[in-house]
């Protein structure tokens, strides 16, 4: 049974190979390992990665533009802007039937206020064109209700548009059996009559969520309407005599009659309701974004834009964010650096006084901890401001005039006094945790080695708490870095930093996409950081505890 | 005994609770007085009429259009109703967060039988906002010192030698490019057509930055009445009603400029994808809430005009001080005579833009 | 396994003694000692360290250090023993500066040092735990009290050489600290204390984390380097074997005080008090008083009756009490062997137990269980079974009457 003395695979005692069986042992330790450490990784996994992940996503993403007008950026790919000219009639016809569909389901202000970030006035024009684009599917549905009264009805349109299949299903359904069938497009006519089909699959979709009446039963949307007149005024007749079904009839006799239709001018429809879209600059704006992902929040976030031209850098006076990062970065090095010099003799008290007297003190160093963000801020603003604590000592000591009190506060010198107050801490106690380990001895041994107090500690124990002083900083550095509630209450206009501008773009324009962008610059520059860190100091050389 | 007194009670408490059903709503406000008023005047009153009604507040109005849309892409929906500002309330409404709604169907007539939309006029700006009072932007300064001729026009602010000192402005363009143009010559009705070119935007920095370091810039309400209180600035710009609580209830030496004060509104929406079971509570409360009295009586608590226009004649008295609050509103006629209307559809356009040109300037 | 590794280092050892004259040499006739103490230098046996009535305290209430009196001549091995709390480590700390004496002198070379700070004394020291600095290499550890006393690199380098060959560590110049095992860690701290050529070193319980073979290797070894290299050792530790295979003297200490001086056979065969009787070596103590005392005989009877002949110590007339010590191997049944006339006690054997080199008897003398007698591994060497009853007896000066 256990013969090992074979050539061949070690064998365990019951005749497996060892090698399986010692797999098969540490597979279920692995499994064990990993049900006693997966609630963690789930929590990890929704709290940090997935935002994360979901960030970088929304710093690129840009598939408004491609879905809210899907016929426009369609005919709009071939458009060249350079020769000055709006696009022609038919992008505007496909405008036409996109935006009516839009404002159906109130996208094309969405829309708008996604363009407006790259065009200023978009958003009102987009809001405007809204209003009026019912007007435009309005002539159309004249002319098909003229025609025959019957496409006025919604069971026409399903019979033209919709699967055997789904009409069955719908025929069957009632209001209490809940959810409507799903809509499935009749072939021949979706390729057939392609915009119309589209429209219409939008249109179930939306009867299908709101769910209040049957779409056989709904008033078709003018959109509609528009949309079959185009449809039909490019369909071959042989596609169209293809379609079956009830409304087949109907169908073959507006394809006679639409060629007889006069003409109606699109474009001049949508730039009566608002001069803008005869504008090149707004049609370059939607072809400039109509890419599924875009670099341009990205781009923007370092001060460039697009333009017809390639990329180049914006106007001097809209250049911001470049500068942002580059003081948010000094300052945050300054920052910690008053961290480390303020808080490495405090840690070297701490780490060298009895226990007892150490935690009394410890419970100062962490005090701040307990009081409010809010109220510390608060309360360096009373003492700094020119009519402050601080001001008031200075002129009563007639050290300076009352004239000409100092301005302590609303600046770079206010962000820098009262963050390094609140990210002290973060620098004592990784700085104490690590020289509490540096045995006294080692001074010693270096004074009796004939070093002054100074080259013993330069030499000796300043070395050994750069585990300390390597933490510290990167926790100093990386919370400074992502502070902004600080900054905006003590920096006035010179002490903000790029996360002020990020927590303005979350919670006031809403443009999460370039907040998105900031941020991962941001999360980018600590990476490269850390990854410096490591190239020169070594990152297994971080204590934390 | 006494343990069957209490057993006795709980199981009283306990079928009470279960037979009245109660709803517990969450409303959305400003927190401080604003929002005391809101709750004195309109929730107080509505919840006593409606015990089984229990209504949450929440002081997130501020960051409520951020928000509303996380929760609405999580998919996830805590709030039932949301006092914003009238320009958050567009944002909202185009991104179809706020439900649209028809005012005569959902809100009272006045007593005279005018209809809602006729009543509130203009002031139902859009299709999801539903008015409750007018604000101002305005100025305040110290009494005691900016000398004998107090400032009595907008430009005052601008004039450095007349009135030496910092005055504090809001951390954004909104309200100051206005008032740097009309201050730089710019004629009222023409100030939204310069301000759409960039010259127009370079020419009302530019007046700003004659006074730019004397400028302490403020992002919180209250920050100019308390760097008006401890004499960090001479004069400043904020919300009326705050300065109103600085002079009326805290007796500071702050004087009202009203000159070329902005008017604002501040109103609910409903955000959309209530159940139908809240949303119905909600349209009772906003039907309530929104009525001429209602209105009226919430500026006894607050020196906010009502936003309808039969409400005007009623309001009466401060609730604590006892004092007329009709000459505080930035409506009396007194302190109307130069005010500007926010500029919603502007502002709507051009504030992304102009915010970035604005900061670029600030920090350069 | 280990035979083979104590066989090669018993090799070392002969090819170190042989290298580390000639490393002497060179050493030597560099030496030109601490600045601060050239001037000073005495030779011969003339007082090198001095302690006069040196008093520590550190809480102003008790004293650690009480009235020390101690002189150290140039060249001499002294070691500090004593228990935990005697006082020893903290007599250390003062010579090395890192503690100030509370009253008292504390010379050098025959100047008061008291207010010299420690690195300007020029005193080498070997800590308990090494002290190697961990960040540094073992060349750089050993160039550091070079550096910091300005010498240029190529002196630096071959006198770390040179200290690093003397303790056989030539080849770990660029290890660090944690990359080497106790033994050679110890190795580098000496050399360490060693390589800036102080006439003073100070070692505070330096073996007290080796095991028990590389221990004995290394007391051999540093007590070598010591007199080989001429130099005045300080040394601080609780173990007597230690204190008696390395010293030229050892001063015993309790309760902050030196309660005797001697060399190691003296402290051994003479201790001055019961508490050296005892803390020196294996002892047997029986209590009694004296009886008379007849030049340098005392007669002690003890409680139970019985009289012994005993050398006088601490007594000095009839009645005293006192407490008798003999030594184990000095107990004698072989009656032969004994003085014509000498007083006898009757015993029982207890126990025996066969330690290879020695026998090891325990038997009850006196009222006294724990009475033990060793004696010799010798072909006629008698294997005493227990239950036996037999008599011992010793000679006079073998038993020393001390104090109770």
């Amino acid at each position: 049974m256990s013969d090992t003395t074979d050539t061949g695979p070690m064998r365990a005692a019951d005749g497996t190979p060892l090698k399986k069986s010692l797999a098969r042992a540490l597979r279920r330790q692995k499994l064990r390992a990993l049900a006693l450490i997966a609630p963690l990784l789930i929590f990890v996994l929704v709290t940090f990665v997935v935002p994360i992940a979901d960030m970088l996503f929304r710093s690129v993403e840009n598939q408004i533009v491609s879905d809210t007008l899907p016929h426009t950026v369609r005919l709009l790919s071939s458009w060249d802007s350079s020769t000055g000219e709006t696009p022609d009639e038919p992008v505007y016809a496909a405008l036409a039937v996109d935006f009516q569909a839009a404002s159906e389901e109130k996208n094309h202000t969405k829309l708008g206020t996604r363009l407006n970030y790259e065009n200023p006035g978009l958003s009102s024009m987009f809001r405007k064109t809204g209003r009026g684009a019912d007007d435009i599917g309005k002539a159309s549905t004249k002319r098909f209700t003229d025609l025959d009264p019957a496409w006025k009805d919604g069971a026409t349109w399903a019979a033209l548009l919709g699967s055997d299949d789904w009409l069955a299903d719908m025929a069957e359904w009632s209001k209490d059996d809940g959810r409507q069938p799903r809509f499935s497009p009749r072939a021949e006519a979706a390729s057939a009559l392609p915009m119309t089909s589209d429209v219409y699959t939008a249109f179930a979709r939306v009867a299908r969520t709101e769910n209040k009446k049957s779409a056989v039963e709904t008033k078709p949307w003018p959109v509609l309407y528009t949309a079959l007149e185009q449809d039909l005024a490019t369909a071959s007749p042989e596609s169209l005599s293809a379609v079956n079904g009830a409304s087949a009839g109907l169908l073959q006799a507006a394809g006679a009659a639409v060629p007889g239709f006069e003409p109606i001018s699109y474009k001049d429809a949508f730039i009566d309701i608002d001069k803008g879209w005869s504008e090149v600059d707004s049609w370059q704006t939607i072809q400039s974004y109509a890419a599924r992902y875009t670099p341009g929040y990205f781009l923007n976030a370092v001060d460039l834009e697009k333009s017809p031209e390639g990329i180049q850098q914006r106007p001097e006076q809209q250049q911001i964010y470049l500068m942002l990062f580059w003081r948010t970065i000094w300052m945050s090095m300054l920052i910690t650096f008053c961290c480390l010099v303020l808080g490495y003799p405090v840690a070297w008290i701490l780490a060298n006084l009895r226990a007892s007297t150490a935690n009394v003190l410890m419970i100062l160093v962490l005090l701040p901890f307990w009081t409010s963000l809010l109220v510390r801020t608060s309360a360096w603003k009373v003492m700094l401001q020119q009519q402050g604590v601080i001001n008031d000592i200075l002129v009563w000591l007639g050290l300076v005039d009352d004239g000409s009190r100092l301005v302590l506060i609303n600046n770079q010198f206010g962000t820098i006094v009262a963050m390094t107050h609140i990210l002290l801490p973060f620098m004592i106690l990784p700085l104490y945790s690590v020289m509490k380990t540096i045995p006294p001895t080692y001074l010693r041994a270096a004074k009796s080695l004939g070093a002054t107090n100074w080259t013993a500690f330069w030499r000796v124990y300043f070395p050994q708490s750069v585990p300390g002083i390597g933490a510290g900083s990167i926790l100093c550095y990386i919370l400074a870095i992502g502070y902004y509630i600080t900054p905006e209450l003590v920096g006035g206009t010179q002490g903000v930093f790029i996360s002020n501008r990020i927590a303005f773009h979350i919670s006031s324009s809403l443009n999460w996409g370039l907040a998105a962008a900031l941020g991962s610059i941001l999360l980018g520059a600590v990476l490269l950081l850390y990854y410096v860190y490591d190239k020169i100091v070594g990152i297994d050389n971080v204590k934390l505890g | 005994m006494k343990l069957t007194k209490t057993l006795l009670a709980t199981s009283a408490l306990v079928m009470s609770a279960g037979a009245a059903s109660a709803i517990d709503l969450t409303f959305v406000s400003w927190g401080g007085a604003y929002q005391k008023s809101q709750l004195e005047a309109y929730a107080k009153p509505y919840m006593e009429a409606h015990p089984d009604v229990n209504i949450i507040w929440d002081e997130s109005s501020a960051e409520a259009v951020a928000k509303l849309r996380a929760m609405n892409e999580a998919g996830n929906l805590t709030w039932d109703l949301v006092d914003v500002d009238a320009a958050d309330s567009f944002r909202l409404c185009d991104e179809g967060l706020a439900m649209e709604y028809d005012p005569d169907e959902l809100l009272a007539p006045a007593d005279d039988g005018t209809s809602a939309s006729e009543d509130f006029g203009a002031q139902i700006v859009n299709a999801c906002y539903i008015p409750q009072i007018v604000y101002s932007t305005t100025f305040g300064y110290r009494t005691d010192l900016v000398g004998d001729t107090p400032p009595s026009n907008i430009c005052d602010v601008f004039d450095l030698e007349a009135y030496p000192g910092k005055r504090s402005l809001e951390k954004r363009p909104i309200n100051n490019m206005e008032w740097a143009l009309l201050c730089d010559g710019v004629a009222k009705e023409d100030i939204y057509d310069v301000l759409a070119t960039d010259e127009g935007q370079q020419q009302a920095l530019a007046k700003l930055g004659t006074i730019k370091d004397q400028v302490i810039w403020w992002s919180a309400g209250a920050d100019t009445p308390q760097l008006l209180a401890d004499g960090e600035v001479v004069m400043g710009s904020t919300y009326n009603g705050r300065l109103f609580s600085a002079i009326a209830e805290q007796n500071q030496p702050i004087g009202m400029l009203w000159d070329a004060q902005v008017f604002s509104f501040d109103g609910w929406v409903i955000p959309t994808g209530l159940p139908e079971d809240r949303l119905a509570v909600v349209k009772d409360f906003l039907f309530f809430a929104t009525d001429t009295q209602r209105l009226a009586d919430q500026a006894k608590y607050i020196s906010y005009g009502p936003a309808r226009a039969s409400s005007a004649p009623l309001v009466g008295q401060h609730a604590d001080l006892g004092i007329d609050m009709a000459p505080h509103m930035p409506t009396d006629p007194a302190n109307a005579q130069n005010v500007f209307y926010y500029n919603f559809e502007f502002w709507a356009d051009y504030r992304d833009d102009i915010d970035a040109k604005f900061q670029a300037w600030l920090a350069g | 396994m280990k035979g083979v590794v104590l066989a090669e280092r018993v090799e070392n050892r002969a090819v170190f003694r042989f290298s580390r004259v000639k490393g002497l040499e060179r050493l030597t006739k560099s030496n030109t000692g601490s600045p601060n103490l050239t001037n000073a230098k005495t030779g011969g046996d003339a007082a090198f360290v001095e302690f006069e009535h040196v008093q520590k305290s550190y809480d102003g209430e008790t004293l650690v250090v009480k009235d020390l009196n101690l002189t150290i001549a140039k060249g001499e091995f002294l070691t500090m023993l004593g228990p935990s709390g005697s006082g020893k480590t903290t007599c250390l700390m003062m010579l090395a500066g890192f503690e100030t004496a509370t009253h008292g002198d504390i010379r050098l070379g025959g100047k008061p040092i008291n207010n010299i700070p420690p690195h300007k004394r020029g005193i080498g020291m070997v800590f308990q735990n090494y002290a190697l600095f961990p960040h540094m290499t073992v060349a750089e550890n050993l160039a550091f009290p070079l550096e910091v006393r300005g010498m240029s690199k190529s002196d630096r380098e071959a006198k770390v050489k040179r200290a690093l060959d003397m303790v056989q560590m030539g080849k770990f110049g660029g290890r660090r600290p944690a990359q080497m095992s106790g033994g050679q860690q110890q190795r580098v701290a000496l050399a360490r204390a060693l390589v800036f050529e102080p006439e003073l070193v100070l070692m505070d319980e330096p073996l007290g984390a080796l095991d028990k073979q590389l221990r004995e290797h290394m007391q051999f070894e540093i007590t070598r380097l010591a007199h080989d290299l001429g130099i005045t050792t300080v040394y601080v530790t609780h173990d007597q074997t230690e204190a008696l295979t390395m010293s030229d003297n050892v001063a015993v200490f309790d309760d902050g005080r030196i309660q005797q001086l001697a060399p190691p056979d003296v402290l051994y065969e003479e201790p001055a008090n019961s508490f050296v009787a005892q803390f020196i070596g294996e002892n047997n103590t029986l209590l009694g008083a004296v009886k008379e005392i007849k030049g340098d005989i005392a007669v002690v009877e003890l409680d139970d009756g019985e009289l012994i002949d005993c050398k006088p110590v601490n007594v000095s007339k009839p009645g005293e009490r006192t407490r008798v010590s003999i030594r184990p191997e000095r107990v004698e049944f072989n009656k032969a062997r004994l003085q014509p006339g000498a007083h006898t006690l009757k015993a029982e054997v207890l126990e025996f137990i066969y330690m290879g080199d020695i026998f090891r008897t325990r038997l009850r003398v006196a009222g006294n269980d724990e009475f033990v007698v060793k004696t010799r591994n010798a072909p006629d060497q008698v294997r005493l079974q227990p239950g036996a009853q037999i008599e011992i007896g010793w000679l006079p000066q073998d038993c020393r009457a001390l104090d109770a």
